[in-house]
């Protein structure tokens, strides 16, 4: 399954390293990332891809949730294809 | 690539915008569950729906954890109870089955306790719609509909007069809930087979085994998306189509993924925009950002005739299959906006009501005088069945004559929401509803 893991909050060192490194402890492998900084806000969109992980999807979520509290920033992993069946005719 | 501005727009209309999936509703057929006696028939039924919906909630919070869009509630519609014991009686009896279903798989609603008499009433039907106060009374998370019309067959006025009983002694028997009964009783013309929502939701006979429905919301989307819109009404419908598209888009990625995971059939997509009592989530409020003061006050019907039509063009590319209702709900006690118009005597019943020849679906959820008698309102169905009858759309009446109060309000809590007191003109209408008999179809039913 593919999913878009997106990280938005102030920008730090760091963020970047800490989220690949939990992805790469998940067995989830990162296919492509956008970022950018909108009025000091970091924002990035990972696209991944979870077939090799052995955790559920939940778990996975949880995992990012967490660390994401750990650093101040807002991390959700979301299905890639409710975005482009919303937004892709 | 699915770009940042896609993904950011998305969370935005979920965390902000309350953007969410409002049910998926499982139509599960009883038909094969009817036997010798209703014993074996309650048996059947319960092995039935725990076997087909036994894993609704869990898929539901499954696909919501997924997509990271709350899908709201989780319900299941039945076949008409009325057609599964009219050989055996007992529909009470299935009722309590029923709600039985419903706290085991965890769903807050079942529907189907249901009837349909638009042109007459056989005596099991007769005996079966006696009966809906006492189900209603007896379990917690039965609904119950009745059909009294179509613009085929024209208004049942015998079935009219009693649904005006039905609904008087079911807030009698919940009165030490505030008449709850009567919020999960709804009095349809033209009512559909694959409606997704409570309380009106039943499995039509014309349908497959299990069927996946699905409802989906967002008034605080479009009411967003209209705060930037300083053009006219043109670019208002134009911005309005644009969000119930992806509205409905997320719907229909919804009902796919759950019929498949539920082994069950993918039924429609219902294109509504569904209210709740909270802040942020109101159909009035999008009425008002059109540019009314208050909803109820003159424009109302224009502007939501603008909404409701335009959600559909939105929609309906958005779906392999619209149902249901689809359209603009304004059930008043679920609507902050509706809830504070009726408030301050702004929004009444008679706007109500034209406000429902042109929107989905009818007089809903309103709160009136306990002592307004059983014959007013069988007198307000009827005026509502004529509605739906003449313009060839689904009506409905679902009202609350809260017994023991005549003003004030009263809370449901929940999604039910809290329903203000609203006064009703009280003119006797007793001959009318007395006559009995059926109010031919108009003429353009007869389109043959």
């Amino acid at each position: 399954m593919k999913a878009i893991v997106s990280v938005v909050g102030k920008d730090k060192r760091g963020i970047i390293a800490r989220v690949s490194g939990a992805l790469f402890e998940m067995d989830v492998n990162v296919e492509d990332i956008s970022q950018t900084l909108m009025q000091d806000y970091f924002t990035m969109i990972m696209m991944v891809d979870l077939s090799e992980s052995k955790l559920k999807f939940i778990e996975i979520s949880d995992r990012l949730n967490e660390l994401g509290k750990e650093i101040g920033v807002e991390i959700r992993i979301q299905s890639e294809a409710i975005f482009q069946t919303m937004h892709k005719i | 690539m699915i770009s940042i501005n896609e993904v950011l727009e998305t969370n935005r209309m979920v965390k902000a915008q309350h953007l969410d999936v409002r049910t998926i509703t499982m139509g599960i057929s009883l038909l094969d569950c009817v036997a010798d006696s209703v014993e074996e028939t309650c048996r059947r039924i319960y092995n039935k729906v725990i076997a087909k919906a036994g894993r609704l909630v869990e898929v539901g919070e499954e696909i919501a954890c997924e997509t990271g869009i709350p899908i709201v509630n989780k319900r299941v519609s039945v076949t008409p109870v009325s057609i599964i014991t009219a050989a055996t009686g007992g529909a009470v009896e299935v009722a309590k089955t029923l709600d039985r279903c419903a706290k085991e798989i965890g769903v807050d609603f079942i529907g189907g306790y249901s009837a349909l008499v638009q042109k007459g009433m056989t005596p099991y039907e007769e005996e079966f719609i006696k009966s809906i106060p006492e189900a209603l009374a007896c379990t917690d998370r039965v609904c119950s509909s009745i059909n009294v019309g179509s613009t085929k067959a024209g208004i049942n006025m015998d079935a009219v007069r009693l649904m005006g009983k039905v609904i008087k002694k079911a807030a009698f028997l919940t009165r030490d809930k505030g008449s709850i009964g009567c919020a999960k009783l709804v009095v349809f013309a033209n009512a559909v087979e694959d409606n997704p929502f409570m309380a009106g939701a039943f499995h039509g006979v014309g349908e497959k085994d299990v069927v996946i429905n699905v409802g989906v919301s967002g008034p605080g989307v479009v009411k967003a998306a209209l705060e930037h819109v300083k053009g006219d009404l043109t670019e208002v419908a134009e911005t309005i189509k644009k969000v119930a598209y992806k509205i409905t888009r997320v719907g229909q990625f919804v009902a796919e993924e759950a019929s498949r995971r539920l082994g069950a059939n993918f039924g429609i997509v219902d294109l509504s925009l569904a209210p709740t009592p909270v802040m942020g989530d109101s159909v009035a409020h999008i009425l008002e950002e059109i540019g009314l003061e208050s909803v109820g006050g003159c424009g109302t019907t224009a502007c939501l005739a603008l909404l409701n039509d335009a959600v559909k063009k939105g929609g309906i590319m958005a779906t392999s299959h619209v149902g249901g209702l689809s359209g603009a709900f304004i059930p008043v006690s679920e609507d902050i906006g509706m809830i504070n118009a009726a408030e301050k005597g702004v929004l009444k019943i008679e706007k109500l009501e034209a406000m429902t020849a042109i929107c989905s679906v009818g007089l809903d959820m309103i709160a009136v005088p306990g002592d307004t008698t059983e014959e007013v309102l069988s007198g307000l169905i009827a005026d509502e069945a004529a509605i739906g009858v003449v313009n060839n759309k689904t009506t409905a009446v679902r009202v609350i004559p809260v017994y023991g109060k005549q003003s004030g309000s009263v809370d449901f809590g929940g999604l039910l929401g809290k329903a203000p007191i609203m006064p009703i003109c009280n003119s006797d209408c007793t001959k009318f509803v007395s006559r009995g008999g059926r109010i031919p179809a108009p003429v353009w039913a007869n389109k043959n």
